[in-house]
């Protein structure tokens, strides 16, 4: 069977929960060779195998971590043209997106990104794609070239497919442009120990009726009932009451779990767009005419001060 | 000599608008009104921040889209940018981002570059590889995604704040940088800004200026094929409960009925 390429996410050999999924996927198209790059190998290779990798190319070198994006576009380079990959699949997160666009350009192949599902079809994988801030779904293929394919997280589940995943070497050439964007300091992010923002099966946000960055411990405290993640509407975080990097919309974060909680968010379209296709969503808002309104499975009107601290006491009651 | 300073820009539609395909599943243009991207002016802002500390800089706006692009140009234009490149050409409409990073990666070497700016991704496509694709054809380092950027002493520095970690980035000139919305605000044209831009010169090219075969560009050039668009259903109207003192514990029974809790 044809082999697809997948460009594994890691922490030290930590697989990230979007890798997964992708494995899940490109077990529809052929069997996942995955490509593990950095330090870890031997802790993600057994993980890797779990979950349908048939092979497991690692590299490991300096330039995978001290230099951004293009060593891993020279090494994923270098594994297809080693194995002759019917699609590469990548991660749409930052870097993963534009290691792929690179790569599409080196292998003379039509990149999709962001997609939500993907199927084989007759011509090459057939991609979903959630477009003009979630108003419309694509279908759309690459059709010059192997299939260059990033993937938004929980776009699929996480199946259990032992496969052998062999554990061979890859090796690597570095250009001269793999030393061009040297990381000279890097802070780690302080972990909140909840969910990552777009891996996350629950998510609650909160928005301008927050009222200050002081007050999103009503927020947090919900989020924490529900074993959930905290998001934050683009005029909460401007008003510098959350992190960007929780910020949920066009600008921040897109996301899609299976319950989205907005609290204090009217619901613009720059908001909408990141959380739209939530499978069920639920609002708090003092103003009946919000749009989030609009989106809503079950809306409360009412004041989040209120509603809220009340929502998290009944969860923790029930929950025992 | 000046640091000649590129930045890449887009005219859309407009986000608040209702956009739409048209029959043959491209953006339909002429339903609603088009504008500089926001995404973009937070790198015409930054461009102008970073030719003002140089002391010694140009800043050229370039655009590829239609002939009302060219308001997108005369926006950053009148911010502050000295010059303009627009590039349009009937052979473009349905191009990808493979396509349109090749007709961008030429039209930034016929202007000339020590620095090419971008924003992080168009409002309409959303997909944000276009800088990515921009610098590995003009063979460049990519300092992407910054919250903040300088240039000294012939490189640009900048900080990127990812998920996991923030980190502090560095390449040297000639670069490509890409910019958020965290950037900074972008400041606002100033009457004498607005009347100064229309006598900013605006070259217009077309493809064969660039060297660039039609049949590179255009739908029928593309490296990918969208085969549908549908409209996402409306959602179903929900529930509404006006709280009465009880609204939190109406929700509860909701998020159990539905088995969240």
């Amino acid at each position: 069977m044809a082999e697809v390429l997948v460009l594994v996410d890691h922490v030290d050999g930590a697989v990230r929960k979007p890798t997964l999924e992708l494995l899940t996927l490109a077990r529809r198209i052929g069997d996942p060779v995955a490509v593990h790059l950095g330090p870890g190998a031997e802790t993600a290779a057994p993980v890797l195998a779990e979950h349908g990798a048939v092979r497991v190319l690692t590299a490991d070198a300096p330039e995978f971590t001290d230099y951004l994006v293009v060593p891993k576009v020279d090494a994923l380079q270098a594994a297809a043209a080693a194995t002759s990959p019917v699609a590469v699949l990548v991660a749409s997160s930052a870097e993963g997106k534009e290691v792929a666009a690179r790569l599409a350009l080196r292998l003379g192949s039509g990149i999709i990104t962001d997609a939500t599902d993907l199927v084989a079809g007759d011509d090459g994988p057939v991609a979903t794609q959630s477009v003009f801030a979630a108003a419309f779904t694509t279908k759309s293929r690459v059709s010059h070239g192997v299939p260059v394919i990033t993937v938004k997280p929980n776009s699929a589940p996480v199946e259990p497919a032992a496969a052998a995943g062999t554990v061979e070497p890859l090796a690597v050439t570095f250009g001269e442009l793999a030393t061009g964007t040297k990381v000279v300091s890097r802070t780690p992010r302080q972990s909140t120990g909840r969910p990552e923002l777009t891996e996350a099966a629950i998510v609650v946000s909160g928005g301008r009726g927050v009222n200050g960055a002081e007050n999103f411990s009503v927020i947090e405290e919900l989020a924490d009932s529900l074993g959930a993640a905290v998001g934050a509407s683009r005029a909460a975080v401007d008003a510098g009451w959350y992190p960007h990097t929780n910020q949920v919309g066009q600008t921040g974060k897109s996301v899609s779990p299976q319950l989205y909680i907005a609290n204090g968010i009217s619901g613009a379209i720059q908001h909408r767009a990141g959380m739209q296709t939530s499978k069920t969503i639920v609002a708090v808002n003092k103003d009946a005419e919000a749009p989030i309104f609009d989106l809503v499975d079950y809306g409360v009107v009412g004041d989040l001060f209120q509603v809220v601290p009340q929502l998290t006491e009944e969860i923790k009651a029930r929950k025992g | 000599m000046s640091l000649r300073i590129v930045v890449a820009v887009k005219y859309v539609p407009d986000a608040t608008g209702d956009r739409h395909f048209a029959d043959d599943l491209t953006t339909d243009r002429d339903a609603v009104d088009g504008l500089l991207s926001e995404l973009d002016e937070y790198a015409v802002e930054q461009a102008l921040q970073i030719a003002e500390a140089s002391g010694d800089a140009e800043i050229t706006v370039l655009t590829v889209g239609p002939e009302d692009a060219k308001d997108a140009l005369r926006k950053a234009l009148s911010m502050g940018a000295h010059k303009a490149i627009h590039v349009e050409d009937d052979a473009l409409h349905g191009t990808d981002v493979i396509g349109t990073s090749l007709v961008l990666a030429k039209a930034v070497e016929h202007a000339g570059y020590d620095l090419v700016v971008t924003g992080m991704a168009s409002t309409d496509g959303t997909a944000g590889v276009v800088p990515a694709l921009l610098a590995e054809r003009l063979g460049i380092p990519q300092v992407t995604l910054l919250s903040e950027v300088a240039v000294a002493d012939g490189k640009v520095t900048g900080r990127r704040d990812g998920d996991a970690a923030s980190e502090q980035l560095e390449a040297s000139l000639p670069a490509l940088v890409s910019v958020t919305d965290q950037s900074g605000e972008a400041r606002y044209p100033s009457f004498k800004g607005i009347m100064a831009a229309k006598k900013k010169p605006v070259e217009s090219l077309d493809l064969s200026d660039l060297g660039i075969d039609a049949a590179e560009v255009g739908l029928g050039g593309a490296w990918t094929a969208v085969q549908d668009a549908t409209a996402r259903p409306p959602r179903t109207a929900g529930t509404i409960v006006k709280d009465e003192g009880e609204g939190g514990k109406q929700l509860a029974a909701y998020l159990a009925e539905q088995k969240f809790i």
